[in-house]
């Protein structure tokens, strides 16, 4: 797919501007990192221990790509800011997540749709990153699509034995989707287009065997790649930056 | 100014290669192959380290103790660097490595349908978990022995 694209650039095109790599960068690192601490709200609250050790790998595997692409995007940028600067003293409005990694936990079923949702497209993401010229990049992406394999087949998983299950857990999951669709669009804007149909597909084929419905209501919410959050992003980062604005310069 | 190299490379090498995984203390990041290359600058030891997982928090107990293992040697100028490119794979481990893990009790990183009781050999042990005890982990239970066992994922 990567080749295609290549092949047809007209000859003589000027090298990426760094400015947008870094942009694009510090996008995937801030989905990763803000889905890492949801999933890290969840350790010692889900319904099974396995489940309570899987959410929580999960997020540890969430964490390390963002730290990993937070580094690099500082390389990158060269100016000297470190993961730490990046995760711990940008604001708000400075983050570029997609508004659903955002949102906030819900009953379990909700928290597996939204790992459905977004782990079907990093699959994706991944797949097509892994093959990125910029050599660190393709690295972190291969790695993560390894991980994502393991994350979708656990999403996918839950998700079916939910909606597929008694009337209660269908209700559930159902609700899940009602909630969360809103926020899809988002991660097909400009070029992340090119990852909707694959999407769409693994999407489907989940949803038929889980006997759940894509909502007909086309409303769709966007806004998080250029800044522009709904309320829960600014607690969560409350949350989370608060010992490092608190004491500047912490380390691990 | 050049100053002296206080260790040999391949005596770097060694020192290294000797640190272990803190989570499965039997393999050497030499075992698993994160350790990438060793290199002497002007008495500054250089290693160079891959991630298993992106989230592996083993990584940064690895880099304190390849300091310390070099410190002990006598050299204090220590530079851990990671990179990410190739990224690993459980194929970087080494024959030794899978030897080692199965004496542990680990059945070492072979395709899924393959795996064999560490305890007994028994074929076709079940999947508890796909998420286990550590990241590159997954549990499962011998079909056999009844035994329940760590099995590294194939990555």
């Amino acid at each position: 797919m990567t080749n295609q694209v290549t092949s047809t650039a007209p000859q003589g095109t000027p090298p990426p501007d760094p400015d947008d790599r870094i942009t694009t960068l510090l996008a995937h690192a801030d989905d990763n990192m803000v889905l890492a601490q949801r999933l890290g709200e969840l350790i010692s609250n889900t319904p099974e221990l396995e489940i309570d050790i899987a959410l929580g790998n999960k997020a540890l595997d969430h964490l390390g790509v963002a730290r990993a692409l937070y580094t690099h995007a500082g390389k990158t940028e060269g100016e000297g800011r470190t993961e730490d600067d990046l995760a711990m003293f940008r604001t708000e409005r400075d983050y570029t997540n997609l508004l659903l990694v955002e949102q906030p936990n819900g009953d379990f079923a909700h928290t597996m749709m939204l790992q459905l949702l977004f782990d079907a497209y990093q699959m994706e993401l991944w797949k097509d990153l892994s093959g990125s010229t910029d050599e660190t990049l393709g690295g972190i992406a291969a790695k993560a699509l390894k991980e994502a394999t393991y994350h979708l087949r656990f999403s996918s998983g839950w998700v079916i034995r939910l909606g597929d299950g008694t009337e209660e857990s269908h209700h559930r999951a159902q609700n899940g989707v009602d909630a969360l669709w809103r926020y899809t669009s988002e991660m097909f804007e400009g070029e992340a287009g090119k990852y909707r149909s694959a999407w769409t597909t693994t999407i489907e084929a989940v949803f038929v065997e889980a006997n759940l419905e894509v909502p007909s209501a086309p409303y769709q919410r966007t806004g998080g790649r250029g800044g522009f959050h709904t309320e829960h992003l600014g607690f969560l980062l409350a949350e989370m930056q608060w010992v490092q604005r608190s004491y500047p310069g912490l380390q691990w | 100014m050049v100053t002296a190299p206080t260790i040999s490379i391949v005596s770097a090498r060694r020192v290294a290669a000797s640190v272990v995984d803190p989570e499965i203390p039997v393999l050497t990041i030499d075992d698993l192959g994160i350790l990438r290359s060793v290199e002497i600058n002007q008495g500054r030891a250089i290693v160079t380290i891959t991630p298993t997982y992106s989230g592996c928090p083993a990584m940064g107990q690895i880099e304190d103790d390849i300091v310390t293992a070099f410190e002990k040697v006598g050299v204090e100028d220590v530079e851990v660097e990671t990179v990410h490119f190739p990224a690993w794979s459980t194929d970087w481990i080494s024959e030794d490595g899978h030897r080692k893990l199965s004496e542990f009790g680990i059945a070492p990183p072979i395709p899924e349908p393959d795996v064999l009781c560490p305890r007994c050999d028994a074929s076709a042990p079940k999947l508890i978990a796909r998420f286990g005890s550590t990241a590159c982990k997954a549990l499962m239970v011998c079909s056999s022995c009844g035994e329940p066992f760590d099995y590294f994922k194939q990555f």
